[in-house]
């Protein structure tokens, strides 16, 4: 047990209970030190909301995406096959994952070997709260007047079609959304999807997450959402690099969740 | 009557050389592997409906959009009046269609103005491509041919339009003075404007009115004779192509099953891979390694750019171009194909798509995003084949970036892409 009262399956197995939904927290939101934070206002909203919800722990593996996407699917489809092996072994019907490339895995590739659950990104469930009346944007940090720009992280827009759940948690703060001109299906890449994330660019003039930072600083804003973790490390770089951190701020659509709410 | 004997055989010989060439791409196209593409029919005709006959993703660039889908439609129902062309060409009539009347009159009237469209679109089309230099044309692919093919086309249509235009201009005239065999007919609401320019003379005006008709249609046989040799091909195959695309959600990679099997193996000692299950090869090398889907993108593609100009890799100057990706495809197929008719169908020429055209760099430039296939307005996946030559270096030649190496260790050792230890997973709640 813990401050955020986070409980892993075998904790609810060995109760002998089932929780609503299970949180897939992902390998960048286990160990990425500004990814964890993202976790960390998942964690508190679903707390807040007073859903029962579990994670794996240690007993979480990477999906195998960044194997996949690299071409290595005897690696994409081991890890695949194992994971799905222990989520049928506790009986897991619905995941809601923080980050966009674990969701299209499991929720597009795992069907075919054997795992079928009902997958959403975070996003999407933080919408049906706000639709339900659960969540409301209030007492928190004050957005009011401020311009937020969303980027679209391509495994969650182009990739499965979900361009305005992430907004509607924009929608809802006293705030004004500016879209960049590459936006929803137009988006521009922040340059990690297909495993660039662990490896140097190819040779070029200028990296990808630069030319997206500057797309969305163009426009002046005081934050830049985003709703990917990989995306977020990208775009903060690109914040870092052109000197903005101080007037820029890059939240997970999460995090502005739990600022507006005053929830910590 | 040695006219119209002429005619018949002038279709006949372009008819039956059309379909030689069709019959030999579809050859090549059926090279690739099989894959089931029959499912969820009413999805696919709709989707071919929106995409190939609505040009719905044209629009997306609003200038470029606007001016296909004149020349489209131009094409399209400018193609009634080849169809009366023809019957006039076989029996020696004119304007056979005539007795309609007031529709004919209608149809005449708006061809003339969809010929004056689609030659206004063709001009302002060369105009992008070689005055202004619209960097979309442009490119590392882009040199020779392709940049040739595409003016041959746009010339082309010019020639055909004009002279259907002068045919129409001096038809016009020669009914109006009673001339012998042409017969009051049609309505000319662009060419009868050009009257006072032609000549008075009857004979040079039959001349000239000949001249155009023959022309025109034997213009239009010899283009039909161009077509497959030319990215214009996508005139035919946007249909098929559309048909047969990509239903699911785009980020979904296909698993693959012989892989599956091995795995399956691998966990469980007691699993009998099925006995149809061919190992062959992991991903692809060459061409026919890929799916028949693949290769009919490749034909299908007509050089346009959209998917290289919103490629992020391409934008910032990496080697990486979708485009090339799907010429070089296509081009390696032709090889691949050439070599067939020449040697038979077990020659190797030591050549692949992987190496010899498409480059590793090229490769590990992708990030996946998809932006390539949502720009083609067409629904080709420069992606798949991308992905599957990926898995040939990575699974076949274990040749990945040592970077990427270093993460499939470190998804394998650790079960997470970088070097952390499983049970430091949930360390996050306390931090």
């Amino acid at each position: 047990m813990n401050e955020l009262h986070i409980k892993t399956m075998a904790d609810y197995m060995a109760a002998g209970e089932e929780p609503e939904i299970l949180f897939w927290v992902g390998c960048a939101g286990s160990f990425d030190e500004r990814a964890q934070k993202i976790t960390k206002a998942v964690a508190t909203i679903l707390n807040n909301i007073g859903i029962k919800f579990a994670i794996l722990g240690t007993e979480e593996s990477c999906t195998g995406d960044p194997a996949k996407r690299a071409g290595n699917e005897f690696l994409f489809q081991m890890m695949a096959m194992t994971n799905i092996e222990l989520l049928n072994a506790y009986n897991i019907k619905k995941i809601v994952t923080a980050c966009p490339h674990c969701f299209n895995t499991l929720k597009n590739e795992y069907p075919g070997l054997g795992g079928n659950y009902e997958v959403i990104h975070h996003s999407q469930l933080i919408q049906q709260f706000i639709n339900e009346g659960r969540l409301k944007i209030e007492n928190g940090e004050t957005f009011k007047g401020k311009k937020i720009t969303y980027h679209d992280p391509c495994y969650l827009g182009r990739a499965n079609g979900v361009y305005e759940a992430p907004r509607a948690v924009i929608e809802q703060l006293d705030a004004e959304l500016t879209e960049m001109k590459r936006c929803r299906s137009n988006g521009l890449c922040c340059g990690a999807g297909g495993a660039q994330m662990f490896k140097e660019p190819e040779k070029g003039n200028k990296d990808i997450n630069i030319e997206r930072t500057e797309e969305a600083l163009a426009l002046k804003p005081d934050v830049i959402a985003v709703s990917c973790p990989f995306c977020m490390t990208m775009i903060r770089d690109g914040v870092k690099l052109a000197e903005k951190e101080e007037i820029v701020q890059v939240l997970d659509i999460a995090e502005i969740a739990t600022k507006a709410n005053g929830w910590t | 009557m040695l006219e119209q004997l002429l005619f018949v055989l002038i279709a006949i010989a372009a008819i039956w050389l059309f379909a030689r060439n069709v019959k030999t791409i579809r050859r090549n196209i059926l090279l690739g592997k099989d894959i089931d593409r029959s499912d969820n029919p009413s999805e696919r005709w709709r989707t071919m409906a929106m995409v190939a006959l609505g040009q719905s993703k044209m629009m997306t660039r609003p200038i470029a959009g606007f001016f296909h889908i004149l020349i489209y439609a131009g094409f399209i129902i400018i193609n009634i009046e080849v169809l009366e062309i023809i019957i006039d060409g076989i029996f020696g009539t004119h304007r056979i269609l005539s007795f309609a009347g007031g529709l004919y009159n209608f149809l005449i009237g708006s061809f003339e103005f969809l010929a004056v469209g689609v030659l206004l679109a063709c001009i302002i089309f060369l105009i992008r491509r070689n005055i202004i230099h619209l960097k979309r044309f442009s490119g590392v692919e882009m040199k020779g041919w392709p940049v040739s093919d595409a003016n041959y086309i746009l010339i082309a249509e010019i020639l055909l339009m004009t002279a259907f235009l002068l045919m129409n201009a001096t038809d016009n005239k020669l009914q109006q003075l009673e001339a012998a065999h042409y017969h009051t007919a049609g309505s000319f609401p662009v060419t009868s404007a050009l009257a006072s320019l032609l000549p008075n003379n009857e004979s040079t005006l039959v001349l000239i009115e000949r001249t155009c008709w023959w022309f025109h249609i034997v213009g239009i046989f010899a283009f039909l004779n161009y077509i497959p040799y030319s990215k214009h091909f996508h005139i035919v195959l946007a249909f098929p192509n559309t048909w047969y695309s990509n239903l699911n959600n785009k980020g979904k990679f296909n698993n693959m099953t012989s892989v599956t099997n091995e795995v399956k193996a691998m966990l469980d000692p007691s699993f009998t891979p099925p006995a149809d299950a061919t190992p062959g090869r992991f991903g692809a090398k060459d061409v026919t390694d890929l799916t028949w889907v693949n290769l009919l993108n490749a034909y299908s593609c007509t050089e346009c750019g959209r998917c290289t100009s919103n490629c992020p890799a391409n934008m910032t100057g990496k080697l990486l171009s979708p485009r090339k990706i799907m010429m070089d495809t296509r081009d390696r197929l032709e090889e691949v194909g050439n070599n067939i008719d020449k040697h038979g169908k077990d020659y190797q020429d030591g050549k692949a798509l992987l190496g010899d055209y498409i480059t590793p760099e090229e490769l590990w430039a992708c990030t996946t995003c998809n932006a390539c296939t949502e720009a083609c307005p067409v629904n080709i996946d420069p992606l798949s084949i991308i992905v599957e030559l990926r898995r040939y270096l990575v699974m076949e030649e274990s040749n990945a970036p040592s970077s990427i190496n270093n993460m499939f260790g470190n998804i394998e050792n650790n079960q997470a892409p970088w070097k952390y230890s499983p049970a430091d997973r949930t360390n996050w709640i306390n931090n």
